[in-house]
């Protein structure tokens, strides 16, 4: 009798335990496949979404790269543009005939307007102070038109390219001495 | 020694100025008092006292001043006279005689003066009435004189005609002093044209381009100028007429520089490059092509033409250097002119036709030369004052203009044919460059 008490205790402190551990269990079992179910959805988009992330950055990164290497060419076409306009050619004093070193550069220059086709160029003749300033019109002429033919002679067409003399009305340093005159024979290339 | 024909020079005068003149009655003789040789090796001291008025106010009292100072700088920017201080003359001005018989000479052969002019003037209603008379101090005599009615405004038109009839009196030709010279200035921030009186007074800016405008040339009749302009970019030629506004443009391929008017023709020479080389060439004042007159391979500029149009110097490389060669413009015979330096540019043909200034550059200093046409006896006419250059004839050969860095900025200066009395024409803003002197007025 008293065992049976027990089993009933038991049974009273077991089942309800039982119950609630079989509801939490259920419970549990029953939440269980909804969260998976969820979660692997989130998952799911969340990957998707970082691999569109991914594919944006990869785009980005590509346009930015192509923006770079746009950029860059775009940098390199002005530097390129910029030196022929900046590298003058210079001249000894009363002469137009071109120094070795001028005919390099305008060697480069040939190239370069070879490889721009559509580009057409002043070509400035400047001189230095001395001498009169009508004298210095026609020796600046002189110096752009040997040149100008020097070019001609590499292939550029005499139609891409003007002469025009500013004898030494432009002076680009201001100096009264060789080392402001040997800057100021030059000849100068603008494109147009 | 010439004289006026007085009854020209009165319709002339009526013509053109709306001033009514007068002629005394005076004998100039056949004295030299000028040496066409060598003017200014001794110059003729000239007494100019204040002018006399017949009724004194003070308004009055100022022509009197006015008029004698102005007369007496007129006269010495010719360079033929000494002005005589009129702190040391004996006679008082508003009481001594100013005509002949009353003039006491020995007071003036006293103080030095072998000439005098005397002016007497009355102002009625704002019109000007005025006697002027040249006297040779040491005979006693009247060389010329004039009585002149016009507004009072005319004053420094009638004493700048009263000098050229004394230096028509003492020289036989006429002075310079209805004659302009323009210029470049660069004031504005741009070269432009600018012209002023043969005394720098009344500059104004004749161009307004915005753009380098160099080399102003007047043609014989001063009626058109040419010159250099980039207002369009590159250097081209303007032809201007300054009466009626025509104007006309020389615009080929590579340079159009260096005009220079041909004497009795309306025709310019000028350098072109459209061929590739510096040549110079005749052209019609409407900018046409008459003719190619250098052919050289190399640089040939800066043509200026004999006084009888048939010849003109230019400057030429073909010897290496630049140097001054003339050339006939019928037989294209060329010679030679200078043979001393190794930079020689800018020459200008004397209105006389025997001499030729130029600008030479040797050893790192740039100076101003006349040669002889033969190519003899070069002389040095500016020395030790910085950098000369541009010389320009004035129309009666005397005087030569030219530019100068001597006071650090450009300036326009002027000196006698021989070199001597070199002083500043004008100071305004910038630098000054190029002058060019016109020939005398016609009609003024």
């Amino acid at each position: 009798m008293k065992r049976k008490l027990w089993i009933v205790a038991a049974l009273f402190l077991v089942v309800p335990g039982l119950l609630f551990t079989v509801s939490c269990a259920k419970k549990k079992v029953a939440s269980e496949p909804g969260m998976m179910q969820e979660e692997s959805e989130a998952a799911k988009s969340a990957a998707e979404k970082a691999r569109e992330e991914e594919l944006a950055r990869q785009r980005a990164l590509e346009e930015q790269r192509l923006k770079e290497a746009e950029e860059a060419k775009r940098k390199m076409i002005a530097e390129e543009r910029a030196r022929f306009e900046n590298e003058d050619i210079y001249f000894e004093f009363d002469s137009a005939t071109l120094l070795p070193m001028a005919q390099e550069i305008l060697k480069r220059k040939a190239e370069y307007l070879k490889a721009n086709p559509n580009l057409t160029v002043v070509i400035e003749g400047h001189c230095d102070e001395r001498g009169t300033h009508e004298y210095n019109l026609a020796l600046g002429d002189r110096r752009a038109k040997s040149a100008m033919q020097f070019l001609k002679d590499l292939g550029i067409p005499a139609s891409r390219m003007v002469a025009i003399s500013y004898g030494e009305e432009r002076p680009v340093d201001p100096g009264h001495n060789e080392e402001a005159w040997a800057k100021n024979r030059r000849a100068h290339f603008v494109i147009q | 020694m010439r004289r006026l024909n007085p009854s020209r020079g009165m319709a002339r005068l009526l013509f053109f100025m709306g001033v009514a003149v007068m002629v005394f009655r005076g004998v100039a003789g056949a004295v030299e008092y000028i040496d066409i040789n060598n003017p200014f090796i001794r110059k003729i001291p000239i007494a100019v006292p204040f002018f006399q008025a017949k009724t004194g106010t003070e308004v009055q009292a100022e022509i009197a001043e006015k008029g004698a100072v102005r007369l007496a700088e007129t006269l010495e920017f010719t360079g033929f006279f000494k002005i005589l201080d009129r702190a040391g003359f004996l006679e008082d001005p508003q009481r001594m005689g100013i005509e002949t018989p009353q003039i006491r000479f020995d007071s003036w052969t006293t103080v030095g003066a072998e000439l005098l002019v005397t002016g007497g003037f009355e102002v009625l209603d704002g019109a000007l009435a005025i006697e002027l008379r040249l006297y040779d101090t040491f005979k006693g005599r009247l060389l010329v004189g004039k009585r002149y009615q016009g507004a009072r405004t005319d004053l420094k038109k009638i004493i700048r005609r009263f000098c050229d009839d004394i230096i028509y009196t003492l020289t036989g030709q006429h002075g310079i002093f209805t004659s302009r010279i323009a210029f470049v200035s660069n004031g504005t921030g741009n070269k432009e044209i600018y012209t002023c009186d043969f005394d720098g007074s009344d500059p104004k800016q004749l161009t307004r381009t915005k753009a380098i405008t160099i080399s102003p040339a007047w043609s014989l009749d001063g009626d058109w100028i040419a010159y250099t302009s980039y207002l369009k970019g590159k250097p081209d030629l303007f032809i201007k007429n300054l009466k009626d506004g025509r104007s006309h443009q020389v615009t080929h391929e590579g340079l159009n520089i260096t005009p220079a008017w041909r004497p009795f023709r309306q025709e310019l020479a000028a350098t072109l490059s459209f061929t590739g080389d510096q040549e110079i060439y005749l052209l019609t004042e409407t900018g046409k092509t008459v003719k190619r007159l250098t052919h050289n391979q190399g640089i040939d500029v800066s043509p200026s033409w004999s006084p009888d149009g048939k010849k003109f110097a230019f400057v030429s490389k073909r010897a290496g250097t630049p140097q001054i060669y003339i050339q006939d413009v019928e037989s294209n015979v060329v010679q030679r002119v200078t043979y001393y330096g190794r930079h020689n540019t800018q020459p200008a043909w004397s209105p006389a036709g025997d001499r030729i200034a130029y600008t030479s550059l040797e050893g790192g200093e740039t100076n101003i030369f006349i040669v002889g046409i033969d190519g003899k006896e070069p002389v040095q006419l500016t020395r030790n004052a910085g950098d000369n250059e541009s010389p320009a004839w004035s129309p009666d050969g005397n005087l030569i203009a030219f530019c100068s860095y001597r006071e650090g900025p450009a300036r326009i200066y002027v000196m006698t044919a021989f070199g001597t009395d070199q002083r500043r024409l004008l100071t305004l803003s910038g630098e000054q460059t190029d002058p060019a002197w016109s020939p005398r007025s016609q009609r003024d």
